[in-house]
């Protein structure tokens, strides 16, 4: 496990430091890119390092700072991205065989809006094949190791992002969040994560899995830089129409706010599941924003703990959609056939992993005649019955907190060959991905095996400023009482 | 897409009154489905041109192509028309929602195609023949085209047994709106009546220049027949029918086919059938048995296409005078049924609004729609100067072919004075005695046309009429010289 105490530079620093000319871009991309260098062989966080474009890009934002113009809010600040959000000319793979050379001949509306605030991109993460996964083990490129523990997952589907900010090898990264794939790694790395309201970030150039259910959001090491992050990539995209008409979500403003007088949920009927240590740290967070002047409220959620259920047959059946224009006759892999449709069958065969071709056939069940209204149809009535319960929760809370993950970091291999238990991992992050309502990761202590542990803040859609108000009294606290931030077991 | 249909026989009571096709005591059913290509400047998700006949493959863009990471945006523009020809069809227009048809096929870039399902923009309208025979819409939704597939070598086209394929994907992404009629047709007839006058207000509102020539407008026929009255029996979807006469012709051949074997005692299997032009018949295409589960779902890329009271109502004000209105302005003025030959072809070719022009100015109004049936040039003339002429010709100073010969002066001069030109010509109207004069020597001339005329040979009145002609260098009246051999005979 590393040294806690060199605490990493936050990017909020580093980009003052280069506006400011106190420190140069190339410099501080040499440092992050001779980290990468030195341990990533080990931890395989990034499909691909873009050393030279970075060096490049560097010069010229210290080029801008020296003509006295300003390089933007995230000038000279080393950032990862997640390998399904695509990069013009630069190959976007979503970990998979089927996308192993394609080039986009585009950007992501996240990556344009990182690019003109100055932010460097040193690398594409790895992810679970198409993001589907919850240990990054699924990437047709070799699993991500936790930086923490290299014995462990990361968690996933961001892995590769979260490592990369566990590891220092980027200041924040981006990743996507479907059923959790960005709080439940963050978690598992001890790192922030946010999933923000639906709509409040473009998904235009994010490679769907599940267009209803995904979302864009940052991994960061403190809040405030997550808020940064936030800012910089959210506010209407023309090009995306489910893009909130508003513009950037404000939320550094708030976060010195605290949360006196603030009502924080504790849902009574959570599915149970979170081992000891990790529902210590959630009883301990509570605590801590009571402590902070906010009230507890119980609210019930019966619908809650359909979430898994109903996201298991919305999500498959939305990508088996989203997932058929890979037939190998326009862009990536094709494995040649006498005719069309043993093309189609040959090139998804050798393309897809085994999770990926999992989920396509469920969601192909799912949506079949004869079998719609018992599984996908139902699936979007508890979907609504979700949604019910979520209202009638935050008509009495204006947070509520729950744990990101049932547990921290598990091994290598652990759940790789048993995909129910693996997709437990996300049964506290799915019910607000199925309802659009943000929700965030933030580390708040240690758990078993030395290792951190994330709790779960989740508040009302375009609520995100509220959300970050809590996550911020909570790092604060962790700030303040660093011996009493472990847990007993 | 296919439709199923509640036995609504009867749905509109007075086409009742028009003619049914019928055959060993079988009657037809039918109902169309159109797609047509809306005129838009972009296609209907992504600012990639919507242009017939480039270059191939250079109307495209990362949407178009389906490429990873590609999000589809709404064209306005296509939603703008889709309402005009809905409200045009006298529609409904709601509240709608996209839909996503999935399945794999070279030239469906996305393996889904976009396409309006539960919740259709247009619903419950109608088209009214131009003979009164009202065919009523079920809906006209609006839907991506798919690109274009060459299949190259082995036979007929197919893609099965071709050597290879070639893809064309400027038209993928193309604006379509698919116009499903009910199965209220009954004859041949009808259904070629009803696509002519749907290209005529498709037209006319600026949709589309639905050109079946040019697929940009596409129509498939679902055919049954059964007794009448019974319920609606099996159906076969026909496709591949390229102008409104093989439509004709292919509802004909396959509502035959089914009667002989409804008779043979075997059954009509519900089938998708390919009409083929050259041998006239209808062939196998595929049996519902092998057709795609498209696995419809919501659309998550898309919101919910609400256009608002205000849009509809600011479309509907602006929408263009039918061609319905057109035929019966016209046979208000000249006194013709709506649905005459006449009316029919110069409010097809726009020129109705020249009739009415022309009898604002005093002119003839049932003279002109003759004249610019036969001479549609002469649209291009001064109103005011076809008034003078049509007002001569009906007062007699003229005769129908000497008139028509100072109009073809006119389109060649672009106008002119009618008087001045015939007087130029030496035309003056003939006197009836000096016509009857000709008729008798004409009769005197050729006894045997005569006695054969009297026995009500018609033909024989043609070489009688010539020599009149002849006899007045063409300066008679046509019309005068048949009504003096009539009343001579009797």
């Amino acid at each position: 496990m590393s040294s806690m105490s060199d605490q990493p530079t936050t990017a909020v620093d580093l980009a003052r430091n280069v506006r400011d000319g106190v420190a140069k871009a190339v410099d501080i991309v040499d440092g992050y890119l001779a980290r990468i260098d030195e341990r990533d062989d080990e931890i395989n966080a990034f499909n691909l390092v873009l050393a030279d474009q970075a060096r490049e890009r560097a010069a010229e934002i210290d080029e801008m700072v020296s003509l006295g113009r300003d390089p933007g809010p995230l000038a000279g600040v080393p950032v990862g991205l997640k390998d399904n959000l695509c990069t013009r000319g630069i190959p976007t793979t979503c970990s998979s065989k089927i996308l192993a050379d394609w080039k986009p001949p585009y950007d992501a509306t996240v990556v344009t809006r990182l690019r003109d605030a100055g932010a460097i991109f040193v690398g594409k993460t790895n992810l679970d094949e198409f993001a589907m996964g919850s240990s990054t083990e699924n990437s047709a490129f070799g699993p991500t190791k936790n930086p923490l523990d290299t014995t462990r997952v990361p968690g996933g589907s961001s892995g590769g992002s979260a490592a990369a900010v566990a590891a220092n090898f980027a200041a924040v990264s981006f990743g996507s969040d479907t059923g959790g794939s960005i709080r439940q790694p963050a978690a598992l790395c001890g790192v922030v994560g946010v999933k923000p309201t639906y709509g409040a970030v473009s998904r235009l150039g994010l490679i769907a899995f599940g267009s209803s259910l995904d979302q864009v959001g940052p991994f960061a090491h403190t809040v405030r830089d997550a808020a940064v992050a936030l800012e910089t990539i959210s506010g209407h995209d023309p090009g995306d129409s489910t893009s909130i008409q508003q513009g950037p979500l404000d939320l550094s403003p708030t976060l010195d706010l605290g949360v006196a007088g603030l009502r924080v949920g504790r849902i009574t009927d959570l599915p149970k599941g979170a081992s000891p240590d990790v529902e210590e740290r959630l009883e301990a967070a509570f605590d801590a924003l009571r402590e902070a002047g906010a009230e507890i409220v119980d609210v019930e959620m019966p619908a809650f703990n359909y979430g898994l259920t109903a996201y298991y047959l919305i999500a498959p059946a939305e990508a088996s959609s989203n997932l058929a224009r890979f037939d190998g006759v326009r862009f990536g892999m094709r494995t040649p056939a006498p005719d069309t449709n043993s093309m189609y069958t040959a090139t998804r065969t050798d393309g897809f992993g085994t999770e990926v071709k999992r989920r396509i056939m469920l969601g192909t069940y799912a949506l079949s005649a004869g079998y719609y209204d018992a599984y996908y149809g139902r699936a979007q009535k508890v979907r609504r019955l979700i949604a019910n319960d979520f209202a009638a929760a935050y008509a009495k809370a204006d947070v509520l907190l729950t744990p990101a993950s049932p547990t921290v970091a598990f091994k290598l291999g652990d759940k790789a060959s048993d995909p129910l238990a693996m997709y437990l991992c996300d049964t506290y992050t799915i019910p607000s991905n199925l309802t659009g309502d943000p929700g965030m990761s933030v580390p708040f202590g240690i758990g078993e095996h030395g290792l951190p542990v994330g709790v779960q803040i989740l508040a009302p859609a375009l609520k995100d400023d509220v959300m970050f108000r809590a996550a911020a009294t909570l790092e604060r606290h962790m700030q303040n009482h660093q011996d009493q931030n472990v847990s007993g077991s | 897409m296919s439709i199923t249909y509640v036995n609504d026989d009867g749905y509109y009571p007075s086409n009742e009154e028009h003619p049914r096709w019928e055959h060993e005591g079988y009657e037809l059913v039918v109902g169309l489905e159109v797609h047509v290509e809306l005129a838009t400047r972009t296609k209907l998700f992504s600012s990639a041109p919507n242009r017939f006949g480039d270059e191939p493959n250079t109307n495209i863009d990362p949407v178009t192509l389906g490429l990873p990471g590609a999000l589809p945006v709404l064209n306005r523009q296509a939603v703008e028309l889709a309402i005009r020809l809905g409200l045009a069809l006298n529609c409904t227009v709601q509240k709608s929602t996209f839909a996503r048809k999935n399945y794999f096929y070279p030239d469906m870039p996305k393996a889904y195609q976009i396409s309006q399902y539960d919740e259709p923009i247009n619903i419950d309208g109608w088209l009214d023949l131009p003979d009164g025979f009202r065919v009523g819409v079920e809906r006209g939704h609006l839907e991506e085209d798919t690109g274009k597939s060459t299949h190259v070598g082995g036979a007929g086209g197919r893609i099965h047994g071709s050597d290879y394929s070639l893809i064309d994907f400027n038209r993928a992404g193309v604006p379509l709106v698919e116009i499903v009629s009910r199965p209220d047709i009954r004859h041949p007839e009808q259904a070629k009546a009803y696509v002519t006058e749907l290209r005529g207000i498709l037209v006319a509102v600026g949709a589309s220049d639905a050109k079946m020539e040019e697929g940009s407008m596409r129509v498939d026929a679902n055919v049954s027949v059964r007794k009448p009255g019974a319920d609606f029996n099996t159906r076969c979807e026909i496709k591949n029918v390229n102008s409104v006469r093989s439509l004709g012709r292919a509802i004909e051949y396959e509502a035959r086919r089914q009667v002989l074997l409804h008779e043979a005692g075997e059954p009509v299997t519900q089938q998708t059938r390919h009409w083929d032009e050259n041998d006239g018949r209808t062939h196998t295409l595929r049996s519902k048995e092998d057709a795609d589960d498209y696995r419809y779902f919501l659309e998550p890329d898309l919101v919910v296409v609400d256009p608002g009271i205000e849009w509809i109502e600011a479309v509907r004000a602006a929408l263009p005078v039918l061609p319905s209105a057109r035929r019966a302005g016209l046979a208000a003025i000249t006194g013709l049924a709506a649905n005459s030959e006449a009316i029919m072809v110069v409010t097809d070719r726009g020129h109705d609004s020249f009739v009415v022009d022309v009898a604002k100015h005093g002119g003839d109004a049932s003279i002109t729609l003759k004249h610019l049936q036969q001479l549609p040039e002469a649209a291009g003339v001064p109103a005011e100067d076809v008034a003078k002429l049509t007002t001569m010709e009906a007062s007699g100073g003229l005769t129908a072919t000497q008139a028509k010969q100072v109009l073809a002066d006119m389109v060649d001069a672009g106008g002119g004075d009618a008087e001045a030109i015939a007087t130029d010509k030496g035309f003056e109207a003939m006197g009836n005695t000096e016509l009857e004069s000709m008729v008798d020597a004409a009769i005197a001339a050729q006894p045997d046309a005569w006695e054969k005329f009297c026995a009500g040979e018609g033909k024989a009145m043609g070489a009688l009429v010539g020599a009149i002609m002849k006899a007045s260098k063409g300066q008679a009246d046509g019309k005068a010289v048949t009504a003096l051999l009539n009343a001579k005979k009797s």
